[in-house]
């Protein structure tokens, strides 16, 4: 993987620091009046999750880091391996429990997911914005009650729960953001 | 294809403001007798400042039918102080200078500068004369003013001029932020970062703040103390975590400022990067006799920028280096 030198530093740009891909999300070049630049620079670590701030001095060179994002299909779970596939070559490729963490409650079949792969490894998987779950349980709302009262946990098929009004009912079909996790409508029929 | 690229990076409105600000600076030296005067942007020498990079350019024409490396200007400092010798009396200048390898949002390589030099005056009377300057333009109250070393006594508990080396660099790597303080040797560089991470977000946020008596080594052109050698008489400006001036009581001994040129090219050579020609100029000047005087150096557009409560100087450049 080719290196950077300080001046190539921009949002989204991947680096390796500390053995882990990282995502540079803000590059600020400082330089006093009288003095050595430097670089100020905010990244966010692609395994771990964790932001941070570094400092470069400037025109020092870091290694790039081999990280690619893919649009897949989600496929099925074996309970080990979450398994997308490429719509247009068919390859197929399974993410373990680390890649997937807290978004396999959003893993619906057939989602097109962001996969982040590092040397070719799933790290990350994103789901869309918004997808589209079941209702498994929720309880009845009071006749009467209409939306803005703060509403009732849900439970979704995948066992995601997201606070729904008091209107929607088990068996229905919502729309959530997961990037918020909230409840944003009943979905389209 | 169409593209909005040829648009102002500033919009027209701040630009008519910008003017008006323009105006105020010079009607403020004319009020003052002050004189305004243009020198050669491109020149023979560059600056000697190892961590500024000048830009080259290559002159061909009559009586250099072979050609001449011209440097643009990063400021116009030696050439008003050779006019401050040849008699031209208090001085100042708004022009552009230029520097090398500087881009973001708070450089752009060719920015307006504004340089004057007061006759008579020491740093402390120049602070003065700033400080009036400041808050007619930014309609702030009286700057504060702190030493260096004070300021790192408050902030930090440290003292800059008698802590060593490697306890300067223990505070750095303490503070997790760069790990290249490891390796660094220069302690300059290692008291830059805490005043950049630890000093410079608690100062100047009311109104602006002058921090003088910078570490001798640290003196570029200013004069050494006359009682303290531990530091130079020079001053830097601050307001809202951002540099906007740079001023000094100026160093007038030819022979120091010959020493000064060498030691520059010293940690150039070091750094790898090119070394610069003295300007004999600038040094017969000196040694025909510098007036005992003041000068300071505001970056003018980022005081505009403040003034307009703006956050990055795009927004009061009419184009920068991304679409000029």
């Amino acid at each position: 993987m080719a290196n950077f030198s300080t001046n190539e530093f921009k949002g989204g740009l991947k680096i390796m620091l500390d053995g882990e891909p990282c995502n540079i999300l803000e590059n600020e070049y400082v330089k006093p009046g009288k003095g050595q630049a430097f670089n100020r620079v905010r990244l966010r670590k692609l395994i771990s999750g964790k932001v941070l701030e570094k400092t470069f001095k400037s025109g020092d060179t870091v290694e790039g880091a081999d990280v690619l994002d893919t649009t897949l299909s989600y496929l099925y779970t074996d309970g080990e391996f979450w398994h997308f596939m490429n719509n247009d070559t068919f390859e197929q490729i399974a993410a373990d429990s680390a890649a997937v963490g807290d978004n396999v409650k959003w893993l619906v079949e057939n989602d097109e997911c962001t996969i982040t792969l590092w040397n070719g490894s799933p790290i990350t998987v994103t789901p869309p914005n918004f997808v589209e779950l079941e209702i498994t349980e929720t309880d009845p709302g009071l006749k009467g009650d209409t939306a803005g009262t703060g509403g009732k946990p849900a439970t979704l098929s995948t066992g995601a729960v997201v606070r729904v009004p008091l209107f929607v009912q088990t068996g229905e079909v919502i729309r959530v953001d997961t990037r918020s996790g909230e409840y944003v409508s009943r979905a389209q029929k | 294809m169409t593209s909005s690229n040829w648009q102002p990076t500033a919009s027209i409105d701040t630009l008519k403001q910008r003017a008006k600000i323009i105006a105020q600076i010079r009607q403020f030296f004319a009020d003052r007798n002050v004189t305004e005067v243009e020198t050669p942007q491109l020149a023979l020498h560059g600056v000697s400042d190892p961590y500024l990079v000048s830009f080259k350019s290559r002159y061909v024409g009559p009586e250099s039918a072979e050609g001449r490396d011209l440097y643009l200007q990063t400021s116009p400092e030696y050439a008003m102080k050779r006019l401050l010798c040849a008699g031209s009396g208090c001085i100042y200048q708004l022009a552009k200078a230029y520097r090398n390898e500087e881009g973001g949002r708070l450089h752009n390589p060719e920015f307006t500068m504004l340089e004057w030099y007061r006759i008579g005056f020491d740093h402390f009377a120049l602070m003065d004369e700033m400080a009036e300057l400041l808050q007619g333009v930014l309609g702030c109250d009286e700057p504060e003013r702190m030493s260096y070393q004070k300021a790192f006594m408050r902030y930090l508990n440290c003292d800059p001029l008698a802590e060593s080396l490697e306890s300067i660099r223990q505070r750095v790597m303490d503070l997790g932020v760069a790990d290249y303080a490891a390796e660094e040797t220069d302690k300059d560089a290692l008291l830059q970062l805490l005043f950049n991470f630890c000093i410079e977000p608690e100062i100047g946020q009311q109104q602006p703040c002058f921090i003088y008596h910078f570490p001798a080594s640290q003196a570029a052109l200013a004069k050494i103390h006359s009682v303290d050698p531990r530091v130079a008489e020079r001053f830097e400006v601050y307001f809202k975590g951002i540099e906007l001036a740079n001023g000094f009581h100026e160093l007038a001994d030819a022979h120091e400022q010959a020493e000064r040129f060498a030691a520059d090219n010293a940690k150039r050579l070091a750094l790898g990067v090119e070394m610069m020609q003295p300007d004999q100029n600038l040094l017969s000047a000196l040694e025909h006799g510098l007036p005992d005087c003041a000068g300071v150096a505001l970056g003018i557009d980022r005081l505009i920028m403040q003034a307009l409560g703006k956050t990055q100087l795009q927004d009061v450049m009419a184009f920068t280096v991304k679409n000029g």
